[in-house]
């Protein structure tokens, strides 16, 4: 079967002009004409020769830094703005979401939003009609439906908004870190709703900077850099290679700042022990002061996307004391079960869980690469968990 | 369906993605004519009452001034010119402006641009099928001072009208894709407006100038074959066909140049909006 999407050699050129106004006018233009303005233009490729295929029904991620060229990809993608060479083949229906809420005015009511931006992103008159109970229903809204919009809390707009992209049912869709905005409840909703469109069958073009979302939703992923694609391939190959590439941390940090206030100055990591009985040694160096309150330390222990696994606090009274020195302290944290992967730690150090004295976010990471279940061969998915418990029959 | 995303497009009026994006233009047109009469108390009264306030005036300093009016009473004169001139002058500004004001979703949705444009004037038309039912009032009330002839009606009201939208059609297209990219065209639309419809001949009669140059430079204004083609259905008279021959061959060309023009630049709205 020819794939529902062809994406052959596009290149999107943008000129960046210095020293000009915002908006072009006239008289500039007239101007330019008969002389030669100080305005110096600059060739920029947002995106340069970008080819891939998409097959039907496969959910395509598409990740990289700000500036790599997503946005602009989607646009092209989109039609909102020609590339200025290469084509693109569609042989399906796109509709985009590179925005929720497009064309929602204030003065209309719930309902007439509803049907003004359903039409705006695609959908029929009748389509619209058919869904209208499920997407008032799904937004919460039904109490509100002859109001005006503008007196709509943010919220209720974001939800309606939302509700109205959620059913729609094009060939291909294009989403645009829509997810990001709305409370997490709403969240999850929209993306079981993303997940069910895809088992339909139907085509995901999907942009985001939530790389859980991406590794749970798509199977392959676009990696983006400078305007190139710098790799494809299974989403979890290219979110590690991505990770890796813009990774800071290492497995000893250091203070550079000087700080008026206690914190950390040192710290430095090790595993020991054997799987499933991984310890993890953690050697910190603490700068500590006169007057200061007895405090806590705690490391919480997150995985490469970010989610967070485990707080370990040694001790259950305060055990830094005030005193004007560096204060050493070697901890040691039970890992029993954790599955191959990088983590980051976070080291925090305070007297009371509602006051900080230092908070070094990620600055530490380990790696884990013996599985904790002998003779495994099949590999561990971050979606089955980060530790395996041991279990037996009893 | 299998389409091409390309880099330069074809020149041509785009009539069938037009026709298949027909829903979102009736969706727009519908916005606007709500939104335009939202929070008002007397809400569509407004698309009357405007002719009818300029028609009061106008027929007023008519009658003090004694311009001439084709034997037609001076209100009758004043507002079958107003009405047609209204869907020109809102139609135009709101046309010329429209891709600035609907600048967030040309930046995020495509569609064919030119429904944008066209919502405006099918607003417009709306307004003038309000401030219709009073003319027909008008014509019924000076019923023995008009020369009615069904036929000839029939036959140049259409055409009037058609003059009309093919004139705001294409003048507005061109507007609206000078402004996203000049913004000093949002300056030039309302002072055009205005200028147009000193030289229309809303007021007077094109008979008052005796200077056959006079009447030539006049008779560009596309507006003038529609004003004159609309108001001979009922004044027993025959306009200067020559003057209507210039007039109509201006509205022709404005019409092909505007939408040449934004077919043309369509494609990079989005990056200047």
């Amino acid at each position: 079967m020819k794939p529902i999407l062809e994406v052959k050699n596009i290149s999107k050129r943008f000129l960046i002009q210095h020293n000009r106004q915002p908006y072009l006018n006239m008289r500039d233009s007239i101007a330019s004409v008969f002389k030669r303005t100080n305005s110096v233009s600059e060739d920029f490729y947002a995106l340069k020769d970008i080819s891939f295929n998409v097959q039907q029904g496969e959910c395509i991620g598409i990740i990289g830094k700000n500036g790599a060229g997503k946005s602009t990809l989607l646009k092209v993608l989109s039609r909102i703005t020609p590339p200025t060479t290469g084509n693109i083949i569609s042989r399906g229906r796109i509709a985009s979401l590179l925005e929720v809420g497009t064309g929602f005015h204030p003065e209309l009511t719930g309902r007439e939003n509803v049907f003004l931006n359903g039409s705006i992103l695609g959908m029929s008159r009748k389509e619209i009609q058919a869904k209208f109970d499920e997407i008032i229903d799904f937004s919460g809204t039904e109490k509100f439906l002859d109001t005006p919009l503008k007196f709509y809390s943010s919220g209720m707009q974001l939800r309606l908004a939302f509700s109205v992209a959620a059913f729609l049912e094009p060939e291909i869709m294009v989403v645009d870190e829509v997810l990001a905005v709305g409370d997490a409840e709403f969240q999850k909703k929209c993306m079981g709703k993303m997940e069910d469109v895809n088992k339909q069958g139907r085509t995901i073009l999907f942009v985001s900077h939530d790389l859980n979302a991406v590794q749970n939703l798509c199977k392959s992923t676009v990696l983006l850099k400078d305007g190139k694609i710098s790799m494809t391939g299974e989403s979890e190959i290219v979110i590690n290679r991505y990770l890796h590439e813009n990774s800071l941390a290492s497995t000893i940090w250091t203070q550079t700042a000087q700080l008026n206030h206690p914190h950390f100055r040192k710290i430095d990591v090790r595993l020991e022990g054997k799987q499933p009985r991984l310890k993890l040694i953690v050697n910190s160096s603490i700068q500590c002061f006169p007057g200061m309150a007895t405090s806590f330390i705690s490391y919480d222990i997150f995985s490469r996307l970010g989610t967070p696994i485990a707080q370990a606090i040694p001790g259950a009274e305060p055990f830094i004391k005030s005193q004007d020195s560096v204060m050493h302290l070697a901890t040691e944290i039970e890992l029993n079960g954790f599955v191959p992967g990088d983590y980051y730690i976070d080291a925090w150090i305070g007297p009371h869980y509602s006051e900080t004295y230092d908070w070094q976010k990620e600055c530490i990471e380990f790696s884990i690469v013996e599985s904790p279940v002998r003779n495994r061969t099949f590999p561990h998915y971050p979606a089955h968990g980060f530790f395996v418990p041991e279990s037996r029959i009893m | 369906m299998e389409y091409e995303i390309k880099p330069h497009q074809k020149l041509n009026l785009g009539l069938k993605e037009i026709w298949q994006y027909r829903e979102m233009l009736f969706f727009f047109t519908w916005r606007d004519i709500k939104v335009k009469y939202k929070q008002t108390v007397l809400g569509f009264a407004w698309a009357i009452l405007q002719p009818l306030f300029l028609m009061s005036v106008f027929s007023l300093a008519g009658a003090a001034l004694n311009i001439p009016s084709e034997s037609l009473p001076h209100p009758l004169f004043t507002y079958s010119a107003l009405v047609l001139w209204m869907i020109f002058s809102s139609g135009l500004s709101t046309a010329g402006n429209s891709m600035v004001t609907n600048a967030n979703i040309i930046r995020k949705i495509y569609f064919p641009r030119l429904i944008i444009p066209i919502s405006s004037i099918l607003t417009s038309l709306f307004d003038f099928l309000m401030a219709f039912i009073i003319l027909i009032g008008m014509m019924i009330f000076y019923h023995n001072r008009i020369t009615f002839e069904l036929g000839k009606f029939l036959l140049l009201f259409p055409v009037s009208i058609i003059i009309t939208v093919i004139s705001t059609f294409g003048a507005g297209s061109l507007l609206a894709a000078l402004t996203i990219k000049y913004r000093d065209f949002r300056y030039v639309t309302p002072f055009l407006v205005q200028f147009l419809m000193f030289v229309t001949p809303v007021i007077y009669p094109i008979s008052i100038f005796h200077f056959t140059a006079a009447k030539y430079l006049l008779a560009i204004n596309p507006m003038f074959s529609a004003v004159e083609l609309f108001r001979s259905g009922f004044n027993g008279q025959m306009p200067e066909l020559r003057l209507v021959a210039i007039s109509l061959f201006s509205a022709i060309l404005i019409f092909i140049v505007g939408i040449y023009y934004f077919r043309k630049t369509e494609a990079y709205f989005a990056d200047l909006a």
